[in-house]
């Protein structure tokens, strides 16, 4: 009992005990849900809750074991995100050996989150890849189509690694400020929570389509219901896995629900010119790996410039 | 000792690269034929097509499953003709005129009175990969030979875009197989090449493919 009682003492152990707790929660809902009215619908929600203790659980256990863990596992994450990215989009064969480039840009940029290279973090893919790629491409001596294969290749490995790999630095920023993985935790937790509030609300009150065109389901009363729901639980949880205080948490947490919803919109859009639904099938319920990162790839980069510049110490403590 | 390199080949080296670098989405694998004699008709696009293949099934299953291969392209040196042999176990076909004398289908319908799981790529191996080219008519004779045999048509996509056959540079996509019901032979060559294509098409609809652009 002891034992117990020991491990929980730790705010991100806690953290994820409560994450059980509403898991289980929910998975009683849904059972209940689908004793009463048993159908398609509620088979798919049923299959979603499956899908979360899947994902809830590798993600527990890559940040709590070692942070190398952490960090190769959220560079996979990456990896599949740009992998999907690219099976989607038109490619041209010739670009080949380019796409095989801008995957290694992926362990490259991992690792400077890993030893808190902020510097070189920063610039590593916006500016040498940026200008390498397509000079690379040049070097295949393929003009036709240049310009849409510089396009789509240096937005997706922007929003897929670039983006994404924000998750790793804000783990190093955790360590360097005395809070582990709990920053890391409260974006990646809140981003989900605030997708799934905003289901929520939208499915109970929504009316009002906010852009119909990209995203018919997306409603006013679902996002300023999920943003005020996800700013209530930040406030009360951000004080114990950030440095902030509640008032601040609380902002950081609408920050994430205004972010969370302009990526996730923003992959819809994506998705819709490409003509496809889900990203891949990869998720049982959710889809693809995008279709369950989209809110995270402009949820994280906000989060941690907000974080960084507000309550950051200046110079970076060392690693 | 080959039996365990074989198993090892594919439990270490095929079923990681193919689920970590590809994750190849599996559809209808159910409807897969679980004991020969029976015959597995897939398009072709990369040397992992056969791999991919293997690999959905156990590995004790794997003597079972025989891949066709043209002897000229496998048999070219020791090393492939050992690897090709043992460790896939292919069955090699010598092209029409190499061998005079001797059918050459022999060698398929032994396999499949021995109760073997034929893999066939009727496109053979000059297609352009990730575009479905017309079948050739040997898989219709092989089937007119033993015409209780089912036939599997089986589609693959994006092996094509992360491994052509003319390349060695492995390039990560996501991978899509598609199975579905089997067919059986239909009085004529003609017929049944028809349903088989027929069938090929409507496996290749369901799954969004993403050609070169």
């Amino acid at each position: 009992m002891k034992e117990v009682a020991a491990f929980f003492s730790t705010p991100v152990n806690f953290a994820i005990g409560a994450i059980y707790g509403v898991l289980i929660l929910a998975s009683v809902i849904t059972w209940t849900l689908r004793r009463l009215s048993p159908g398609e619908a509620t088979n798919e929600l049923s299959q979603r809750v499956v899908s979360w203790w899947w994902m809830i659980t590798v993600f527990t256990i890559a940040i709590l074991t070692t942070r190398v863990v952490s960090t190769i596992f959220l560079a996979f994450v990456s990896f599949l995100a740009l992998k999907e990215y690219f099976s989607l989009i038109p490619t041209r064969r010739v670009d080949r050996g380019v796409l095989l480039w801008a995957y290694l840009a992926i362990p490259v940029q991992f690792y400077f989150a890993h030893i808190g290279q902020f510097g070189l973090f920063m610039v590593f893919i916006p500016v040498w890849m940026f200008l390498f790629l397509p000079a690379r491409i040049t070097l295949g001596g393929h003009t036709e189509g240049f310009l849409r294969a510089v396009g789509t290749l240096s937005w997706g490995l922007m929003i897929t690694v670039f983006a994404l790999s924000h998750t790793a630095l804000l783990l190093s920023f955790g360590v360097t400020h005395g809070h582990g993985a709990g920053p890391l935790l409260f974006l990646v937790a809140l981003t989900q929570f605030n997708d799934v509030a905003q289901f929520t609300w939208g499915k109970l009150f929504g009316r009002h389509k906010i852009i119909p065109k990209v995203s018919p389901k997306k409603t006013w009363e679902g996002f300023l219901g999920g943003l005020v729901t996800t700013a209530c639980v930040a406030a009360a949880v951000g004080p114990y896995l950030t440095p902030m205080p509640a008032l601040w948490s609380a902002g950081a947490g609408a920050i994430i629900a205004i972010a969370g919803y302009l990526g996730d919109v923003t992959i819809s859009a994506c998705k819709r010119d490409l003509g496809v639904k889900d990203a891949s099938n990869l998720i049982p319920g959710h889809g693809g790996i995008l279709d369950r990162v989209d809110s995270l790839i402009y949820s994280a980069p906000v989060f941690f410039h907000f974080l960084n510049y507000f309550f950051g110490a200046w110079p970076a403590p060392p690693l | 000792m080959i039996a365990f390199l074989r198993g090892a080949f594919f439990l270490l080296i095929v079923r990681p690269v193919l689920t970590v670098i590809l994750g190849a989405n599996v559809r209808q694998r159910e409807l897969l034929p679980t004991k020969g004699p029976a015959i597995i008709v897939a398009n072709h696009n990369s040397h992992l097509d056969t791999l991919t293949i293997m690999a959905m099934y156990r590995l004790r299953d794997l003597p079972r499953l025989r891949p066709v291969a043209a002897m000229d392209y496998f048999l070219r040196t020791k090393l492939t003709a050992w690897f090709a042999t043992n460790i896939i176990g292919i069955v090699a076909l010598a092209r029409a005129g190499h061998e005079k004398g001797h059918h050459p289908m022999e060698p398929c319908l032994k396999a499949l009175d021995r109760g073997d799981i034929l893999i066939l790529f009727p496109e053979g191996s000059r297609g352009e990969p990730e575009t479905l080219s017309r079948f050739k008519r040997g898989v219709a004779h092989l089937v007119k030979a033993r015409p209780q045999t089912p036939v599997y048509p089986l589609f693959m996509h994006g092996f094509g875009k992360a491994l052509p056959k003319d390349s060695f540079v492995l390039v990560p996509f996501n991978c899509d197989v598609i199975a579905g019901e089997a067919i059986f032979w239909n009085d004529s060559t003609d017929a049944f090449m028809e349903l088989l294509q027929v069938r090929m098409t409507e496996l290749a609809a369901k799954i969004h493919v993403v050609p070169w652009d």
